[in-house]
């Protein structure tokens, strides 16, 4: 026991300090999700004695608390059963911005985007994560030149300067279609094209797959080589190595990069935004929930209907999460 | 070693002294001669240059095409340059209502005000979860990990509504004071994680020496997490140096806008007309961010050596 968790510590030590978009987030939240199951039923005892302390040391975190975050959600909440255009004062409506949802098929459409974007993207970009994880994982030569380059894309991926770039690549006249003319094929225009915009930027997403993988990486080293060894002299293929030994102990790190990638493509926005000259379109192809969100209110300043759009989001982020640790019941495996 | 290993394969265990078992895994060694394996390498090699070609190709064309006049950029995908035309550069710079040096120290001073309140916050509120004992801390400790998971957009419109009302649109408050708060709760996280790992007995000992809670974070503890502090600097730079969907709501006066929001002013002034220059300060806005990853890769290997994983 006293073991497990000591290796535990430095296997969070270690991701720590990795610098990546969600790596270090990635594995604070990882570990934030099991420090959360320790939290049952731990009590603290009779020594309360730093509450003055605490307070001051805590005053700023608290503050935010209450004023950035819990606050704004209760409002939020309220404001989704409202009429609120920032001029006049709220008025209460019922459900009727949820039923106007219901209605509204703009809205649907850009449910139906987001979830294609979620259920593809974020699958192919962890496959290609995991791809690359394994074959650097071999102890290969220039790993760190590999990683760097693989890496970058991840780092800058979320900006707007690469989105703008995207926008050339995949235009009429673009970097794509260019290379298709030297061999002879005539290149639609990607995103001007309704069927292909919202593929473009999938692809955008997969190409910032390096985060993923140096969580990967970091997890294919805590496999001890010994499991391979063994597995080796009992004549094991390498296929059916990585099917027994390298998925099911690589499977709780799966997880949760599957987990956070979830979380964070249904708040995708930039990339969408800038392709897209902030339309969403063409034909509302590319309009992400949280692009038809900012339109409602920062461009209408619907803000009753924005706050419903938000909580909706929310729930959807929350079931999907729910759904995932569910299911993991039956794919996870945990080495204890 | 066979002993070692015998647990984890009990059912070929009694085969191995007999020919099929003993003879199978080295049949499988003996024939990589070493060229065989240094081919084999080549050629794994070559795929991961070819593949890592491929991912940065983009960019790498984006800089040629930032030094090239605006009609080759949609017929030439190579890369090597036959003129170079820097003045995309100076064209970009001034293209806006303001020189795009007004964009860059913008974003500095939002990106500056971001990583010093996540500095102090986050450390501080830190010391509180990892070193002290209070009433209501599992309680709270629980409600900062919820919020790491928090979508931003549940927040976003009552955040705005609060700040339009103080008349901080316009002002790169909105942005900077929740840092202020450590509202980026992941950095509490991973600094409580860190201090976690510092020895008590430090603490113990300068309080027998009489030192209070404030002193021991400030010359015991704080010193001793300066990885963790560092780790911090490199992320909420990035992040927010990139971030766009908060400066796009709350700078919506040209004067203070940060690199994002220009950019974005710049694509919908030009649409397709000067793609050179709009890729020219597109590089320029990428630039900081490239230094703090080349920074960033130095930390990461020291991180790796310190910690133990190899």
């Amino acid at each position: 026991m006293r073991k497990r968790h000591e290796s535990k510590q430095i296997q969070g030590a270690g991701l720590r300090l990795f610098p990546t978009r969600t790596t270090c987030p990635g594995a604070c939240r990882v570990s934030a999700l099991s420090e959360l199951g320790k939290l049952r039923g731990k009590g603290l005892g009779a020594e309360a004695r730093d509450t003055k302390a605490a307070m001051v040391f805590l005053g700023p975190w608290l503050v935010g608390l209450v004023a950035i975050t819990l606050g704004p959600m209760l409002i939020s909440l309220y404001l989704s059963f409202t009429d609120y255009n920032l001029l006049q004062a709220p008025e209460l409506v019922g459900f009727e911005n949820f039923t106007r949802m219901l209605e509204d098929s703009r809205l649907q459409n850009s449910l139906a985007v987001t979830f294609i974007y979620v259920l593809v993207g974020v699958p192919l970009q962890l496959a290609v994560a995991l791809l690359i994880a394994i074959v650097l994982d071999k102890g290969i030569r220039g790993l760190p030149f590999y990683r760097s380059v693989f890496y970058l894309p991840s780092l800058l991926g979320g900006s707007v300067a690469v989105a703008i770039l995207w926008k050339q690549i995949f235009g009429t006249t673009g970097l794509v279609n260019q290379f298709l003319a030297l061999i002879g094929i005539e290149g639609p225009g990607w995103i001007s094209d309704p069927s292909t915009a919202l593929s473009t930027i999938i692809l955008l997403h997969i190409w910032t797959f390096g985060s993923p993988m140096i969580i990967f990486l970091a997890g294919l080293r805590q496999i001890p080589i010994m499991y391979y060894e063994a597995a080796q002299v009992d004549g094991a293929t390498k296929v059916s190595q990585f099917f027994q030994i390298t998925l099911p102990l690589l499977s709780p790190i799966i997880f949760f990069n599957l987990v956070l990638q979830i979380v964070g493509a249904f708040q995708s926005f930039t990339q969408a935004f800038i392709v897209s000259g902030g339309t969403g379109g063409p034909s509302d192809s590319t309009m992400f929930f949280t692009l038809y969100l900012y339109q409602k209110g920062f461009g209408q300043f619907d803000m009753g209907y924005a706050s419903a759009m938000a909580w909706v989001l929310l729930l959807i982020i929350g079931a999907f999460t729910a759904i995932n640790f569910y299911a993991s019941k039956f794919w996870v495996f945990y080495d204890d | 070693m066979t002993t070692e290993i015998q647990p984890l394969s009990p059912v070929s265990a009694p085969v191995r002294p007999s020919a099929a078992g003993a003879q199978q895994p080295q049949a499988r060694q003996r024939p990589k001669s070493p060229s065989r394996v240094r081919l084999r390498a080549f050629g794994k090699h070559l795929i991961l240059i070819v593949s890592a070609l491929a991912m940065i190709y983009p960019l790498l064309w984006m800089i040629a095409s930032s030094l090239r006049p605006n009609d080759l950029i949609f017929r030439e995908p190579g890369l090597l340059l036959s003129t170079f035309e820097a003045s995309n550069y100076s064209e970009g710079w001034n293209a806006l209502a303001s020189p795009f040096s007004t964009y860059l120290l913008n974003s500095a001073v939002v990106v500056l005000g971001c990583i010093l309140g996540n500095l102090v916050s986050c450390s501080m509120a830190a010391y509180a979860f990892a070193r002290l004992n209070f009433k209501g801390k599992k309680w709270l400790f629980g409600a900062m990990l919820l919020t790491i998971m928090l979508p931003f957009h549940v927040v976003i419109v009552p955040q705005y509504i609060l700040f339009s009302q103080i008349g901080w649109v316009n002002t790169f408050w909105p942005i900077i004071v929740p840092k202020l708060l450590a509202t980026d709760a992941f950095f509490v996280f991973l600094m409580v994680q860190f201090i976690r790992g510092i020895p008590k007995d430090l603490d113990e000992a300068a309080r027998i020496d009489g030192a209070g809670h404030p002193r021991i974070f400030l010359q015991v503890i704080l010193p001793l997490m300066v990885p963790a502090l560092a780790t911090t600097t490199i992320f909420t730079f990035i992040w927010t140096w990139n971030d766009f969907f908060s400066q796009l709501i709350y700078l919506t006066d040209p004067k203070m806008f940060t690199v994002p929001v220009a950019l974005r002013a710049f694509v919908d002034a030009t649409a397709s007309t000067s793609w050179g220059s709009l890729f020219a300060m597109s590089i320029v806005s990428l630039l900081p961010v490239f230094i703090a990853f080349l920074l960033g890769q130095k930390f990461l290997v020291k991180g790796i050596a310190t910690t133990g994983i190899k």
